[in-house]
């Protein structure tokens, strides 16, 4: 089935495809629509699930916890000051090995407030043991859910997909909608390995000593190897059966390209764009997009990386104090290739708070990044006002 | 007295985010009006709001203001009162913002009976996010997350303030602007944690899902469900059933307020430091 959806009800339809069971969030710009759309598939009968109207995004993603724990598949959504305020519980979450999905509308943070889309919310929860994904179209989002479950589910983790507020959240595509039972072949129902069992009690969140925390954390760190092979696996298995495959990262006219932008979000669609018009125009440039973030596809990006020349990542988000970080993790997994595989990396910084990435934009990063003979690691600020 | 605008109101951020017909004009009016009233220097006062419709009014008034996070208005408040108790603190909320997300801190400002003056308007849902089921949203009524009736219990919040030791606690409605003006100046004059519950229409979210969709229409209905305080003392608990009393529901000038009490501790501690 087919239907004209905002990247918002995407999310929502997803969910429901899965047969999430549980959905426990709390209302805030401009994630809202998609619990809207979520509380009216559960009242519509189409969605069997239980809907609870919690009053803070911390207690939002305790629910989804709770019911997780109780051996449920669940679902939440929340952007920014609400993904801030779950912070503590996204550790839970990823600590207790619970492998909860949740949409998180990129927004940037607050003051000075901004409802409009940078990455700087989910980025600033990348430590937390959750599994990330930026999708560029509506298509992908709801593709998306349903492979954050599969993938989830296989190496008992949380995954947080993310799209940005307004320009995806809000915008209205086709969208091919697999439906329950279809979803069903690809997605088997919830087992969980270890919940709350009436027959057989289990407990959750003990006091762990000294002699065995870091076993706890070697186990999740092992698990996130794994689940960069279950979200390969994931993503294509997903496409054998519904003809629609991502990638975790995705190589568009990189191979020969001796300049390569690297983007994640929307912003990807325009630069497709850029690099058509530019390389029409005879420039040698490409594009890597990122989709997975956690865990880190290092050895895909090296690989996609290794013949260019130099690199210019579009990082729509600030870490203050150190630059853009979708740069910096690119260098850090580069560092160790020889010279002859390590392109210079040029870090922009681009697009915060909403500023819109039209293809001008992105045509003056690849001029100047063409430009530039020396690797200098400096972050590079585009559009500044004076 | 008349009303000088200009002195409050930062005119250059007009219009204003509100939908035509909006009870928080009135609501901000008589706020207003009741600080001009107790003459107090506009700089000594601060307002503080957390998110939503109504915590977009300290964006639109020429005074020290702080915007702050979703539910946590009360606690950046209680911060500016500890470092300088001698200037007055306002906090302006609504009921999703102050009774569900920052329930913890509503609660606990009235424990502490803190000298800030809280106004809390109640519109029964979020307005701002687009009409979701509030903490006072009541049994059966529909919103965006409950298409088929509210199922959770609405909050009182007057009673829940005064059960949680707040010594003001006074509730009037967006159809009588001048009472309204009268029980937040006894706040703005109360020294200890004030709460003005204000019963307050969103024609926008909560009326055009149930029927009210008509601002002056919500209002009447409102006002309909509201009985004065003293008429309601004669009323059954039946008669009073569906009812909101309004007016000055309580007040304890007795108990001490939170700063009094601590300068005795920070007394106590420094006399046995000297000893």
């Amino acid at each position: 089935m087919q239907k004209i959806l905002t990247g918002n009800e995407s999310a929502a339809w997803g969910a429901m495809c899965a047969m999430a069971q549980v959905v426990s969030a709390y209302p805030i710009t401009p994630q809202t629509t998609i619990i809207e759309e979520l509380a009216n598939l559960v009242a519509k009968g189409m969605l069997k699930a239980e809907f609870i109207k919690v009053e803070s995004e911390h207690s939002a993603m305790a629910g989804c916890i709770g019911a997780q724990a109780a051996g449920a598949r669940t679902f939440t959504a929340t952007s920014a000051q609400g993904l801030a305020l779950m912070h503590e519980m996204l550790h839970w979450a990823a600590l207790g090995r619970l492998p909860v999905v949740m949409a998180n509308v990129n927004r940037a943070m607050a003051p000075g407030w901004s409802i409009w889309t940078d990455q700087n919310d989910s980025l600033a929860q990348r430590d937390t043991g959750w599994l990330q994904y930026y999708c560029e179209s509506n298509q992908e989002v709801l593709d998306t859910v349903i492979q954050a479950y599969k993938v989830a589910e296989a190496v008992d983790l949380p995954v947080m997909l993310v799209l940005d507020a307004f320009f995806l959240s809000h915008t209205y595509e086709a969208v091919d909608i697999p439906g329950q039972e279809r979803t069903l072949g690809y997605l088997p129902p919830y087992k969980p390995s270890i919940y709350l069992d009436v027959n057989e009690p289990h407990a959750f969140g003990g006091i762990v000593p000294q002699d065995v925390y870091m076993e706890f954390r070697y186990k999740m760190q092992l698990a996130m190897d794994q689940a960069l092979e279950e979200a390969d696996k994931a993503d294509e298995e997903f496409n054998r059966m519904f003809g629609r495959g991502y990638g975790l990262i995705e190589r568009y006219h990189s191979d020969d390209a001796e300049t390569i932008l690297v983007t994640a979000g929307t912003a990807t669609s325009t630069a497709r764009v850029v690099i058509d018009d530019l390389r029409a125009r005879g420039r040698s440039v490409g594009l890597l997009k990122i989709r997975l973030f956690r865990p880190f596809p290092a050895q895909l990006v090296r690989e996609a990386l290794a013949g260019c020349r130099r690199v210019a990542v579009l990082d729509r988000n600030i870490c203050v104090g150190m630059g853009g970080i979708f740069a910096q993790e690119i260098r850090s997994a580069l560092y160790h290739q020889p010279p002859e595989r390590r392109p210079h990396i040029h870090g922009y910084i681009v697009g915060l708070g909403g500023r819109d990435i039209i293809p001008e934009v992105i045509e003056q990063i690849a001029d100047d990044a063409e430009k530039r003979t020396v690797d200098d690691g400096r972050m590079i600020w585009i559009g500044l006002k004076d | 007295m008349a009303m000088h605008y200009k002195d409050f109101l930062r005119i250059d951020h007009m219009p204003h985010m509100w939908c035509p017909g909006c009870g928080i004009g009135i609501i901000v009016k008589a706020m207003l009006r009741a600080i001009q009233t107790v003459e107090w220097p506009i700089n000594d006062i601060a307002v503080i709001s957390g998110i939503g419709c109504t915590s977009r009014a300290p964006g639109y008034l020429d005074m020290n203001t702080l915007h702050t996070t979703h539910g946590r208005a009360l606690t950046f408040a209680t911060g500016i009162k500890l470092m300088r108790p001698d200037k007055h603190v306002v906090v302006i909320s609504g009921d999703g913002d102050a009774a569900a997300i920052g329930g913890n801190h509503l609660v606990h400002s009235c424990r502490r009976n803190i000298d800030i003056t809280l106004i809390i308007v109640n519109n029964n849902i979020y307005g701002m996010t687009g009409g979701q089921c509030s903490p006072t949203t009541p049994l059966g009524a529909k919103a965006a997350t409950s298409p088929w009736g509210n199922a959770d219990p609405p909050f009182d919040i007057s009673s829940l303030c005064k059960g949680a030791g707040a010594t003001y606690v006074a509730r009037g409605h967006v159809g009588s602007g001048v009472q309204l003006e009268r029980l937040i100046r006894g706040g703005l004059n109360h020294k200890g944690f004030a709460v003005i519950e204000v019963l307050s229409n969103c024609h926008t979210q909560f009326g055009r899902r149930n029927k009210l969709s008509d601002p002056i229409e919500l209002i009447n209905n409102i006002v309909a469900k509201t009985v004065n305080v003293r008429q309601a003392a004669k009323m059954s608990r039946e008669e009073l059933a569906g009812k909101y009393p309004v007016g000055l529901l309580h007040q304890d000038e007795e108990r001490e307020e939170y700063y009094e009490a601590y300068k005795k501790v920070i007394q106590l501690a420094e006399a046995a430091l000297k000893r």
